[in-house]
């Protein structure tokens, strides 16, 4: 006679899940998405390549032309490009949620007696990861191209900024992700919605050079303040109030659309 | 059951895994799960048998809080599924239909992530997925990504991932449906070692002699309703009549033959090929009658066989909906 479980019936269970399960649970989807990561290392690519390449690319492509040096110009790009790459990783955030939850594994975490919300809050923890990576080769790359930034600590928190600003915009892909049928049509819209905040944000030239209605996009595009923030930070080492602005708009993403993906992902979970 | 008075209804309803009253599902139009009552003792193993798109997937994913039911309710140990949806996932597990493993990771990976999300640590997990590869002879493939896995390994690690902790409740939602005979049978024996230490098994099947061979209790199901119950004995009484076939050795002795049984039986009988007689055997007392009146007409038969009935009987005789059963019969 093989060793009895204890019968249905004579169980004592409660039906809420507590904070700490929560969190053990999110902890165990975040260790799943890295587990994910490893096993297919293409996924890195937009947070190893692209950060590599745009500034390589970048540097040498409009060094001469906008700042006359390519030395001169890496204060303005490298700034421009660690907001850039992080906030693109972002993007990843909501297509992979969209593919994950296509996955027939989801049927079972969703019989499971766990918090449901974990399937969504660990990959965005271990999102952090990735945007940690792309952060430190943009940073490693600008070092090796020349770029001194005024001191360590200013620099640390240049960092921190890039990977906290992309952090609370991946709750926006994230809703994308949660609300939209198809990878595909995620990406799409993803992209749409970067290209013109990345590209038209003061991370490339300087804003005075632009039109007069260019300018007042760029003044009112949030990503324009987390360069300026970023830049700061690694030119003289000092925050100032566009740190302040960069970080408190960061949560206030976060408070609007945190509420948002959860609430449209557990209706669909 | 219902002459057993207050006591021993108490005392059923305590003992039952699964009760459902009136349960509906409608997608648009369709009423998927239209109506459903089951009552399933604890400790047992009960098929929901049916042909693809009876409803028996949608019965199941309401029961495990899947789907939200439209009308009814349904409760498992006596915890409703629709209010207390995560005491219900404590008492349950499933092994669904598309086997619900992550294919980019590996078996190992599989089970201990799935170990520590039911709270195991990460150490006590892995020893708990090695056990478990071990037992259900996967542990050459641990290492491997399941897009490398066969369709029956894949469903085997399923089941096994259903196992990590061994629920009350374990749903199977057609367990052995595109496996070969060997990996069917040894699935059989999973399900019945699980028993055997106190769980209660709910699975669907689209075949007759699964449910045969491991349900002590079968709902037949038909455009979401339950249109029989039973153990298979019971069922296969009610669904009536084995076919006796009388394979002749002259086929011009078919007509003759024909006309014989007929008399002797008392039904209609057939005539499928040019040798074949066949007719329904409801007394088979009277097949000795019949035979003896076929040798005395000199009629010589090839062979003599009877044949049980088969899922598409028991569907057009269940459904009363004869060529749309056999239709679907078919298909699935």
């Amino acid at each position: 006679m093989s060793p009895q479980i204890v019968p249905g019936a004579e169980r004592k269970l409660k039906n809420r899940i507590s904070l700490q399960m929560t969190v053990s649970n999110s902890l165990t989807m975040a260790y799943r998405t890295l587990l994910l990561i490893r096993r297919t290392p293409q996924q890195l690519f937009d947070v190893t390549i692209q950060p590599i390449l745009f500034t390589v690319m970048f540097a040498f492509l409009f060094g001469g032309a906008i700042s006359g040096s390519v030395t001169g110009y890496l204060p303005i790009i490298i700034p421009g490009i660690l907001a850039q790459t992080a906030i693109t990783a972002s993007m990843g955030t909501g297509v992979q949620l969209r593919e994950d939850m296509d996955k027939g594994v989801f049927y079972r975490f969703k019989s499971m007696p766990i918090a449901r919300i974990a399937t969504l809050t660990g990959p965005l923890v271990a999102d952090i990861v990735r945007y940690s990576i792309a952060t430190g080769l943009t940073l490693v790359m600008g070092y090796l191209l020349g770029f001194r930034w005024a001191s360590a600590d200013g620099a640390l928190l240049a960092g921190f900024l890039s990977v906290f600003a992309a952090w609370c915009l991946s709750w926006v892909f994230a809703l994308l992700g949660v609300i939209m049928k198809t990878a595909q049509a995620v990406q799409g819209i993803s992209a749409a919605i970067l290209f013109p905040l990345s590209f038209l944000s003061g991370a490339f030239v300087p804003t005075k050079t632009l039109p007069w209605w260019l300018q007042d996009f760029v003044n009112v595009n949030p990503l324009t303040y987390v360069v300026s923030a970023v830049r700061q930070l690694f030119t003289q080492g000092t925050v100032g109030a566009d740190f302040w602005l960069s970080l408190i708009g960061s949560i206030v993403i976060v408070l609007v659309f945190a509420p948002l993906t959860l609430r449209a992902y557990m209706r669909k979970a | 059951m219902m002459q057993q008075g207050i006591q021993g209804q108490k005392k059923q309803q305590s003992d039952l895994a699964v009760e459902a009253h009136g349960l509906v599902k409608v997608f648009g139009d369709n009423r998927a799960v239209d109506g459903v009552d089951l009552s399933i003792p604890t400790g047992c193993i009960y098929a929901l048998l049916g042909p693809n798109g009876a409803g028996k997937t949608t019965i199941i994913n309401v029961l495990t809080t899947l789907l939200k039911p439209d009308g009814g309710s349904a409760k498992i140990f006596g915890h409703d599924v629709a209010s207390e949806t995560q005491v219900v996932r404590q008492l349950i597990s499933v092994t669904g239909q598309s086997a619900a493993v992550d294919e980019r990771l590996s078996a190992t990976e599989n089970l201990t992530i799935f170990g520590m999300l039911l709270g195991l640590s990460k150490s006590q997990a892995s020893k708990r997925a090695a056990e478990l590869l071990v037992e259900f002879g996967l542990e050459d493939a641990a290492k491997r990504t399941l897009d490398k896995f066969s369709g029956g390994m894949r469903r085997r690690l399923d089941l096994a991932s259903s196992l990590i902790v061994q629920a009350p409740l374990i749903f199977l939602d057609e367990p052995t449906t595109g496996l070969d005979p060997r990996t069917r049978v040894q699935m059989w024996d999973s399900i019945r070692r699980m028993v055997a230490s106190g769980s209660t098994i709910l699975l669907t099947t689209q075949y007759l002699d699964e449910a045969d061979e491991l349900a002590d209790r079968i709902a037949v199901i038909d455009h979401g309703r339950v249109v029989a119950e039973g153990t298979s004995r019971e069922l296969k009484a009610a669904v009536g009549k084995a076919t006796l076939n009388l394979r002749l050795a002259d086929e011009k002795d078919a007509a003759e033959a024909t006309r014989i049984a007929q008399e002797v039986l008392d039904v209609k009988a057939s005539q499928p090929e040019a040798n074949l007689v066949t007719a329904p055997m409801s007394d088979p007392d009277s097949v000795t009658d019949l035979l003896i009146a076929l040798r005395d007409a000199k009629i010589h038969l090839a062979t003599v066989s009877v044949e049980e009935p088969t899922l598409d009987e028991v569907f057009i005789a269940l459904t009363g909906d004869g060529k749309d059963a056999q239709a679907r019969g078919a298909k699935a």
